[in-house]
């Protein structure tokens, strides 16, 4: 990546403390994300991509261990103190997570939820706060802001719970936004509303969007650059077009055939047989190869490595799936 | 609708009873019916009414009026006593395969019970628990794991073990609610086909409510369209996703996001679904519609018949000739 990237993430990796001892829930991963530029990580439960989100912010459980870095303006996140990475969090990176409900109090009002941290980390006054607060229920379209402040969260619903939520990680005018499936637990109608909002907002103020989904159609419609994750690892990673264009790693392109494709109807989805690997049975070699159309002998005890394939993408596949492959 | 109807709703209302409020009507007027070897398809937003519709479907929730028969016998609400033999043979799968089984209870003992209480005969609990091997292979499970406890599987493996214990009594018809929307991505995929395929082969009725509109696209042979307590339109499936006749299914196929078609954000629908206990005057659609007219803010919509089984609620749909 060039120097005008806000995050780089460099060879990052978390160990897990589970009941079997210490997996590696995150192995290796490196990603850049520039100024205004929308990246979506995607991946199934289990392949990481969550645990790759609360290691930006710090918030991973107790005895977790990460190395590598994470770059953000300059400054390796992981290596500040805590008091250090409270400036930096909710501030300049925000995160807005699937269920709205878990990061909005029940039994607040969204005045007193929405001013606090604008208070705390601007040093407004509780009416300058108040002010920011209208403003950013406008700019996610609540209708009737003032009477939105007064109101308590189980008033909303759910899609206007979740706008709530990205007003109040956008009122401290962060740079960077991590959108952990902010738009999973809602109605497509309600869907379309977040990701024209969000495309807005990269556009309008140059707000830059880690959002991480499993829905590649989603993604296909907002994010610039896919990193597709699979069982803590980078499996493929380019521009959009690029990867969902061709998928070149055999689990994008399982993840594409098993999508419902609003284009063809008639023919069944192609689901990926299995399901993803556990943290505890996570397999030898290529971690996708139990489920792989394509693979072949030595996948089962090689690591892929992520090599440059041209066309900007990055792939960890020794097998290309392009390529005709003797069955 | 039609006389060989497996499951039949007709002009369904359900209305939830609140202390010291007007009741909502959850369902209003619904008609909608299932046949034999048919996949239908109900989709809508939340809060739409189509989880109470499926539950009235199978006899959950009781209609306040309208009817549902079965196989022709009325299906009366569930209550203390044991359900007539005849309806057993109507079966829900529910969304949350956690909640639905049981957590205590070893996968193959309670497939073992569906069988004994399907069949009402009195069927021996060894012989019961002898087609547990089948059950569990016709979901694509090993029979090795009737043993184990449902803790031990993941959200796919569990709703395949909700449906095998749904065929353990021999259903003619499965009404579905949400049943893939608890599950990963990949699961989603096999666990729809998985029940469009079981269907396909035993010549079953589905009835499958998603708020997943591409997953409906690709398995039901008809799809209806809820709004607010209303089912707006219902018809051949290509047909009612390919030139909807109603605003608001238009609306839901503009919204769905389409994979790999380049940088096009799916388009919005402004406003929110109302509250049901104050749905608007006229049509329950028009503060959100974008082609909406004077009169659809005070006159009910008719139902129009745009083709022969293609019906919209809506005063500008008109008939169209056909293919």
């Amino acid at each position: 990546m060039t120097g005008e990237a806000l995050l780089e993430v460099e060879d990052l990796t978390v160990r897990l403390r589970t009941a079997r001892g210490i997996r590696r829930a995150v192995d290796g991963v490196s990603f850049a994300i520039r100024e205004g530029e929308i990246l979506g990580v995607a991946g199934e439960s289990g392949s990481g991509k969550t645990i790759t989100a609360l290691a930006l912010l710090g918030l991973l459980p107790l005895g977790a261990r990460t190395s590598g870095s994470v770059r953000f303006a300059g400054t390796d996140l992981l290596t500040l103190r805590r008091r250090e990475l409270q400036k930096v969090r909710g501030a300049q990176v925000s995160l807005v997570s699937q269920d709205p409900m878990t990061s909005l109090h029940p039994l607040l009002r969204i005045e007193v939820q929405m001013t606090e941290h604008v208070r705390a980390h601007l040093g407004f006054s509780q009416e300058q706060a108040r002010e920011r607060a209208l403003e950013m229920l406008a700019a996610v379209r609540i209708p009737d802001p003032e009477q939105a402040l007064a109101s308590h969260p189980h008033q909303f619903s759910g899609g206007m719970r979740q706008r709530i939520a990205i007003a109040m990680a956008l009122a401290c005018e962060p740079r960077l936004l991590i959108a952990d499936e902010p738009t999973t637990a809602l109605d497509v109608t309600v869907q379309a509303g977040i990701l024209a909002l969000l495309d807005r907002l990269r556009r309008e103020r140059g707000v830059s969007v880690l959002f991480i989904t499993h829905d590649l159609g989603v993604l296909s419609s907002v994010a610039d650059r896919i990193c597709v994750l699979y069982g803590g690892r980078v499996a493929e990673h380019g521009a959009t077009s690029v990867v969902l264009g061709t998928p070149r790693h055999p689990y994008t392109d399982g993840l594409m055939r098993a999508l419902p494709g609003a284009a063809v109807a008639g023919a069944a989805m192609t689901p990926i047989a299995g399901s993803p690997p556990s943290l505890d049975a996570m397999p030898a070699g290529c971690a996708f190869h139990p489920r792989c159309e394509w693979a072949v002998a030595t996948c089962a005890t090689r690591v892929p490595a992520l090599r440059d394939v041209g066309d900007g993408r990055l792939l960890a596949c020794d097998v290309d799936p392009l390529a005709p492959v003797p069955s | 609708m039609s006389a060989d109807a497996l499951l039949e709703l007709r002009g369904v209302d359900v209305a939830y009873q609140r202390r010291g409020h007007a009741p909502v009507r959850a369902v209003l007027g619904a008609s909608l019916a299932v046949r034999a070897g048919e996949i239908v398809g109900l989709v809508g937003e939340s809060g739409c009414g189509k989880s109470t519709l499926g539950r009235a479907a199978v006899g959950l929730v009781a209609p306040t009026s309208g009817e549902v028969r079965f196989s022709g016998e009325v299906v009366a609400p569930i209550g203390r006593r044991a359900r007539p033999v005849g309806v057993r043979r109507l079966q829900m799968v529910f969304q949350d395969p956690y909640a639905s089984l049981n957590p205590r209870r070893k996968v193959g003992e309670q497939i073992a019970d569906a069988v004994r209480l399907g069949s009402g005969a009195g069927v021996r609990a060894d012989v019961a628990l002898a087609r547990v091997p089948e059950l569990l292979e016709r979901v694509g499970l090993s029979a090795q794991i009737a043993h184990r406890f449902p803790h031990e599987f993941s959200g796919g493996q569990c709703q395949r073990i909700a449906i095998a214990r749904v065929l353990a009594s021999d259903p003619r018809c499965i009404v579905a609610d949400e049943p893939i929307s608890a599950l990963d991505a990949s699961a989603q995929a096999q666990v729809a086909n998985l029940l469009a395929a079981v269907a396909q082969q035993s010549g079953l009725g589905l009835l499958f409510i998603s708020h997943d509109l591409s997953v409906v696209r690709k398995i039901a042979h008809r799809t209806a369209v809820m709004y607010l307590g209303q089912i707006v339109e219902v018809g051949p499936t290509d047909a009612v996703w390919s030139e909807p006749s109603h605003p608001y299914t238009r609306a839901l196929v503009a919204a769905i996001p389409r994979p790999g078609a380049g940088s096009h954000l799916p388009t919005e629908l402004p406003g929110d679904v109302p509250d049901p206990a104050r749905p608007p005057s006229g049509c329950r659609f028009h503060p959100r519609c974008p082609v909406v007219m004077d009169r659809c803010r005070t006159d009910d919509p008719p139902v129009v018949e745009v083709a022969p089984g293609w019906e919209s609620l809506c005063l500008r749909s008109v008939a169209r000739d056909g293919p």
